[in-house]
């Protein structure tokens, strides 16, 4: 077990090592370098030849790498902006801090609750309630993240009034300054979320419902309830748990939008401008950064996964 | 719970075997289009793409303004006789607008699908059938392109390409692609332990017969229902993009560039938001349910990861 | 009511043994009939009968076996007697009784207090049926405390005491252990303790022992001979082998397209049956000292569920006559037991006559195929492990020499495990060997597939167990049929259709079946069309991996001729496999025994079955089960699964009820020549014949 543990750190650090390589040398393949592409028209003359030589440009693409990849690993410096001209750290500190409260909040309402309304549906297979809850959840989870959102500010922000309708908060303001502002970012996270995460849950109870062991449970006498939470909820989470990782790791993509749309001070609001800006040095630093939020939602699935699954648990090795 | 399904079985191989007694049967997409039209909800989705569609080949022809026409006489107005769907902030008709806002999506995503089909199935199924370390070792490559977030990737790419609609159709194909690799992959390693499969090769069959002639029909349910999901997972990354500033190049109008412009002035106009929101928002729906729908008619009841 | 058992190992009073019944009937079926509501694309339903009209009652203490071919009804008619109907299932008309409670108009909660608890399951594959999540310790406290009234603090005590009950090593440690970790036949013991905790009045077995090995499924029913004697619980024995009902019935009750069409003692039904179908089917069955083909029963058991006017089996019957068209015979009594057919009873009552289907004559020609010192492994030495010197681990087949001459068959024999699909998968190119050599003639067939001339691809052929995997689903009978023909002839369009309608003919199937799709075919006829797909390319070896073992047994005789007719007019030479040692008595001219991947005997089959030298064949042999109520196997070693061959020594060390020491442990035994066979023992041979006469 302890191997296989092992063997999935060292994959996380692989695949962050592969995500790092791969934005940087997209971004050296591109047209230009960061200077041009950062300055526009603006890039000719002394301001070039100052950016260029400020960003070391004359080094080789190899030796710039390693030397971020270095700082990165050695010190946690993620680098420095270009447009901003301070520490990237500074600059992603307390935005990561909010976009971690908006996800974990949707995460911790959106889970348990697509876990039981999936499960529902399994059991009422083609009834009401699971026409119903499937429908539903298309509906949720097709329509674009902007759009729900969209349509819940209308409603709540501009209608009823309940809540505001972008944030006026800076990154750096203090958590209860922040609450009032990430209901309807959660909303619509959560939403989407759930809707996904319950149609992998139904399915995959659906097909444990029909499996041997819980006929043979009911032919047992077992009461019923105690088979759908003992015998079946845990073989069925089995292989729901690693696709609503990839399925959360998925939605962050989501996140991004939804931060813009709600001028919600987080890291993918950071991002969209680092883009405008063409603030290459800053895409590539929230890269790594979304990366590993992606790993480690799947390193924490692996781990779920383990604890679920008596097969891994007693692997030799 | 499975009671239906179970019937559905034993009706099935009932009604298959007393065919056996000399009645040819019907052809397979007969049976899955009975089976779809007997779904309200199918037949619903189904008519709804089909107006899309209609509507994005004849707007040029059908809408009653100019789309690009401004107005400085004629801002904001609530909906009315002349315009159903009102006007927007630069008084242009929005009717006009929302029947011409889902073309260059449309145009883009379907390319950029049959696009990420062809390259993702062809791949996922010769994955899926060659196994082993190649196998393993793009498919890990696969996991780790995934985890760069996909609207970084492509803002990325698009925001130093350019904004053009083959860059788009490119990109949108490419990384959608990979997604279908997995798919490919997993619906083929179904059948490749299955002995039909081993008698093509003990045979001596090459592996591009055994992936046309064997897999790619027994896989092809899968990858129908699939490729359609990926349509609508598209089409909602495009509107995403063209919300975000980096899809369609203004004046063409889209829906996603629409709600952008528009939602600052929802609290005084509404309407120039809400319609072109519900148009993109059902044509998605519509192609999700009517794939849902498809699958279920051709016994393919499960949920599908985005990724 | 239940019995209460104080003391394992105290015999409940009255039982004594086989045969010993009470007359109070237990469970009684009257009249019962169960089906489906089946939903037309039109949006008209009609009902479809499963079972129809069956009439049952099991006496208290005896134990009834429910026999006859997949599809008969015999599993839905054992879930029944747990008033359970699968999904979709209804009942038609009749009545369970339980004493005298109703099953099917319990409420759902007293339902399951009788499920486990008064009547209990055995399921068939006891391995999908336990909880994978809960520890065995779970399961059992969770049986407990459902079915009995013990105190939470004796759970873990009376679990002990169950699985040593049925015979179980360590049961401490068990507890512990999850599903998985277990043998097949282990698991199958803990699910016979598992249905014992509530005590049970009655025990449901549903194939207790299909798809465990010859010798485990031995074993496993000397427990349960053993457990009926001391606990004297009645029991249902459902199974499609005569062989095991004969071993542990007292009555057998035979079905037939959802209907009981006999029901008698066990000696009676299995010496002199009364019913066609009956007696077609015993005919049928391979016999181990028959030397002959079994007699086929002509036709194809219909589909569960399909409607017919008058006698279910009218269409097979060589009996039928216009009566049975029109009315459907009722369950009339014949002496002491029960038979549905409208034949007069003198003619019911006439004995039973096993004619077997002398073997065509095949002439056995020039040798064909060879192998030498073959040894194949499915693991690779990953790079990491070459460089770090590790030694190669065991081979998972090794030191294999056999051959094979035009026109003959010969059978590779032995317990899952065995390597003889491995040493197939080698020949055929899938897997090529590590060591040793493969020869065709002159030609080397150590290349993997791929490598070999279009030739030599054509001249080896293989024939999958079970043709419902090995028809691609997708495919018309002529596309399949195509395919070779168009691979290795370039046949296409109306010449390939015209040798795709030969093929047909040669495997005796029409040629309108040639558009139809493999799913409209029965699994006799898909088997037909998988053979005909093997002598589209006009091989010289072909090779047959369980061919039979997926189908019924009134099938597996047709098909087996079928294939020696073949052997006789093309001469082909056939490696054949089968788990079945009676089915490879009908069809292999000599026999190879292996044992974790090593040969341990071989020679010609008549030679070896009269006379298993080698501890193993002797082993293998002796728990053969025989559908003739005398016959009782002999259990020489215990059941014990191993995973691995051992890395040196005689690989059957662990096992061997014969072994001589270290010897067996340190050195492989040589090859010993006698009287036309050889084998490998360091036990010299006359001494083993010796041996084998005490």
């Amino acid at each position: 077990m302890l191997k296989l543990i092992l063997n999935r750190l060292v994959l996380a650090v692989l695949t962050l090592v592969a995500v790092c390589t791969l934005v940087f040398s997209v971004t050296e393949a591109l047209p230009g370098d960061v200077c041009t592409a950062f300055l526009g028209r603006n890039a000719q003359g002394v301001r070039l030849e100052n950016c260029r030589a400020d960003r070391e440009l004359h080094k080789p693409a190899i030796e710039r790498f390693a030397d971020w990849g270095y700082g990165v690993v050695s010190q946690g410096d993620l680098g420095r902006s270009l447009k901003r001209n301070k520490s990237i750290n500074k600059l992603v500190g307390n935005r990561m801090r909010n976009t971690l409260v908006l996800a974990t909040t949707a995460a911790l309402i959106g889970i348990p609750l697509a876990i039981f309304l999936g499960v529902l549906a399994a059991l009422r297979r083609d009834k009401a309630t699971d026409v119903g809850i499937s429908t539903g959840s298309i509906f949720a989870m097709t329509l674009p993240e902007f759009v729900s959102a969209t349509l819940l500010i209308y409603i709540f922000a501009i209608q009823l009034k309940w809540f505001p309708a972008v944030t006026t908060v800076r990154h750096n303001a203090p958590l209860e300054d922040l609450l009032p502002n990430i209901v309807l970012p959660v909303a619509v996270l959560a939403l989407v979320m759930t809707a996904h995460i319950l149609r992998m849950v139904r399915s995959s109870m659906i097909d444990v419902m029909a499996s041997d062991f819980v006929q043979m449970a009911r032919l047992k006498g077992v009461p019923y309830w105690q088979i759908v939470f003992r015998h079946a909820l845990p073989s069925a989470m089995l292989p729901a748990v690693n696709i609503i990782a990839l399925t959360i790791a998925w939605l962050l993509g989501g996140v991004v939008i939804i931060e813009q749309v709600f001028n919600y001070p987080g890291i993918g609001t950071l991002m969209i401008s680092a883009i405008y800006d063409r603030d290459l040095p800053l895409v590539q630093a929230i890269a790594l950064v979304l990366a590993a939020i992606y790993v480690g939602v799947n390193l924490l699935a692996d781990l779920t996964s383990l604890a679920l699954n008596p097969r891994l648990r007693t692997a030799r090795g | 719970m499975t009671d239906s399904a179970a019937i559905e079985n034993t009706a099935l191989a009932a009604s298959q075997s007393q065919s056996t007694q000399g009645r040819t049967p019907q052809k397979r997409s007969v049976q899955v289009w009975r089976s779809m039209r007997r779904s309200p909800a199918a037949m619903i989705a189904l008519s709804i793409l089909a107006l899309h569609l209609i509507i994005a080949l004849l707007a040029p022809w059908i809408s009653p303004w100019d789309w690009t026409l401004q107005n400085g006489y004629n801002m904001l107005q609530p909906p009315s006789a002349a315009h159903w769907f009102g006007t927007d902030n630069m008084g242009r008709d929005v009717f006009s607008r929302t029947l011409m806002g889902g073309r260059e999506a449309l145009k883009v995503t379907l390319l950029g699908t049959l696009l990420a089909m062809l390259w993702g199935s062809l791949t996922g199924i010769t994955l899926g059938l060659l196994g082993g370390r190649i196998d393993e070792w793009v498919m890990r490559a696969v996991d780790a392109l995934l985890a760069i977030p996909w609207l970084l990737f492509l803002l990325l790419i698009i925001s130093t390409i350019g904004q053009s609609g083959l860059t788009l159709v490119l990109t949108l194909g490419f990384f959608y692609g990979i997604a279908v690799i997995r798919v490919a992959r997993g619906a083929t390693l179904d059948f490749v332990a299955r002995d039909f499969v081993m008698a093509a090769r003990v045979r001596g069959e090459s592996n591009w017969t055994i992936v046309r002639q064997e897999l790619l029909p027994n896989v092809l349910d899968s990858l129908l229902v699939e490729g359609a999901m990926r349509w609508a997972w598209m089409l909602l990354a495009f509107s995403s993009l063209s919300f975000l500033g980096f899809g369609v190049v203004p004046p063409t109008p889209d829906w996603g560039l629409m709600i952008a412009d528009t939602r600052g002035i929802m609290s005084i106009a509404p309407w120039a938001t809400l319609f072109p929101a519900l148009a993109l928002s059902s044509l998605i729906i519509s192609i999700n349910l009517s794939a849902d729908a498809f699958g279920k008619a051709m016994g393919l009841d499960r949920a599908k990861a985005p990724v | 009511m239940n019995t209460v058992y104080t003391n394992i190992g105290h015999t409940s009073t009255g039982h004594t043994g086989t045969g010993a019944v009470n007359n109070a009937p237990v469970l009684r079926v009257e009249n019962l009939s169960l089906g489906y509501t089946r939903h037309h694309t039109d949006g008209r339903t009609s009902k479809v009968a499963v079972l129809r009209d069956v009439s049952l009652q099991i006496h208290k203490g005896e134990v009834i076996g429910l026999v006859g071919e997949s599809g008969c009804g015999k599993s839905t008619l054992a879930l029944a007697l747990l008033g359970f109907l699968r999904g979709g299932g209804e009942v038609l008309g009749g009545k369970v009784r339980y004493g005298k409670t109703s099953l099917f108009d319990l409420p759902d909660a007293d339902l399951a207090a009788l499920r486990g608890g008064d009547i209990a399951l055995i399921p068939q594959n006891a391995g999908q049926s336990l909880t994978p999540t809960m520890k065995l310790g779970a399961q059992l406290a969770e049986a407990l405390k459902l079915h009995s009234d013990l105190p939470q603090g004796q759970y873990r005590a009376r679990a002990i005491e169950l699985l040593t009950l049925v015979r179980l090593p360590s049961p401490e440690q068990l507890l512990e252990r999850y599903p998985h970790q277990l043998s097949g036949g282990q698991q199958q013991r803990v699910a016979i303790a598992m249905a014992l905790a509530g005590e049970p009045d009655v025990l449901l077995l549903d194939e207790p022992t299909t798809g465990l090995d010859v010798t485990t499924q031995a074993h496993i029913l000397e427990l349960l001979r053993e457990l009926r004697q001391r606990l004297g619980t009645t029991m249902v024995f459902v199974s499609h082998d005569l062989g095991v009902i004969a071993r542990i019935s007292d009555r057998i009750a035979v079905m037939y397209a959802g209907e009981l069409i006999e029901l008698g003692s066990c000696a009676e039904i299995l010496r002199s049956p009364a019913h066609p179908y009956t007696r077609g089917l015993l005919a049928a069955i391979p016999r181990l000292a028959s030397g002959m083909l079994p007699a086929a029963l002509p036709g194809y058991p219909p589909a569960v569920g399909a409607r017919h006017q008058g006698c279910a089996f009218a269409a097979r019957c060589s009996h039928v006559s216009p009566d049975c068209q029109e009315r459907t015979p009722d369950q009339t009594a014949l002496g002491t037991r029960q038979v549905r057919c409208n034949l007069p009873a003198p003619q019911l009552r006439q004995p039973l006559q096993l004619e077997g289907v002398p073997v065509p004559e095949v002439t056995v020609g020039e040798p064909l195929l060879s192998l030498d010192q073959v040894a194949v492994s499915y693991q690779q030495q990953s790079l990491w492990q070459k460089l770090r010197g590790q030694p190669e681990s065991t081979a998972t087949v090794d030191g294999i020499e056999l051959s094979l001459k035009r026109g003959e068959t010969l059978a590779l024999v032995g317990e899952s495990g065995s390597g003889k699909s491995t040493i197939m998968r080698s020949i055929c190119g899938i897997n090529p060997p590590r060591r040793g050599h493969i020869q065709l003639d002159d030609q080397p067939l150590n290349l993997p597939v791929e490598k070999r001339d279009a030739v030599l691809k054509r001249r080896v052929q293989m024939i999958f167990q079970n043709p419902d995997a090995s028809l691609n689903p997708r495919h018309t009978i002529a596309e399949i049929l195509a395919q070779p023909l168009k691979l290795y002839f370039g046949l296409t369009g109306a010449a390939c259709r015209a040798k795709a309608a030969e093929l047909l003919a040669q495997v005796r199937l029409g040629e309108h079946y040639l558009d139809r799709l493999p799913a409209q075919l029965s699994g006799g006829e898909k088997q037909r069309v998988a053979i005909a797909r093997t002598f589209a390319g006009e091989p010289d070896l072909i090779l047959c991996d369980e061919v039979t073992s997926a189908l019924d047994v009134s099938v597996q005789a047709a098909v087996l001729q079928l294939l020696k007719q073949l052997q006789a007019e093309r001469g082909v030479a056939y490696l054949f496999i089968a788990h079945d040692l009676a089915v490879v008595q009908a069809i292999a001219d000599r026999v190879a025994v292996l044992y974790q991947g090593r040969l341990c005997e071989e020679g010609e089959t008549r030679d070896l079955f009269a006379a298993p030298w080698h501890p193993y064949t002797e082993t293998l042999l002796d728990a053969v089960l025989q559908p003739d109520p005398d016959h009782n196997p002999k259990l020489h070693s215990d059941d014990a699964a191993e995973s691995q061959p051992p890395a040196q020594g005689c690989p059957f060390q662990n096992r061997c009820p014969r072994k001589l020491g270290s010897q067996c442990d340190n050195e492989l035994p040589d090859w010993q020549q006698i009287r036309g066979k050889r084998l490998r023992c360091h036990i010299p041979a006359r001494q083993l014949i010796g041996l084998q006469r005490v």
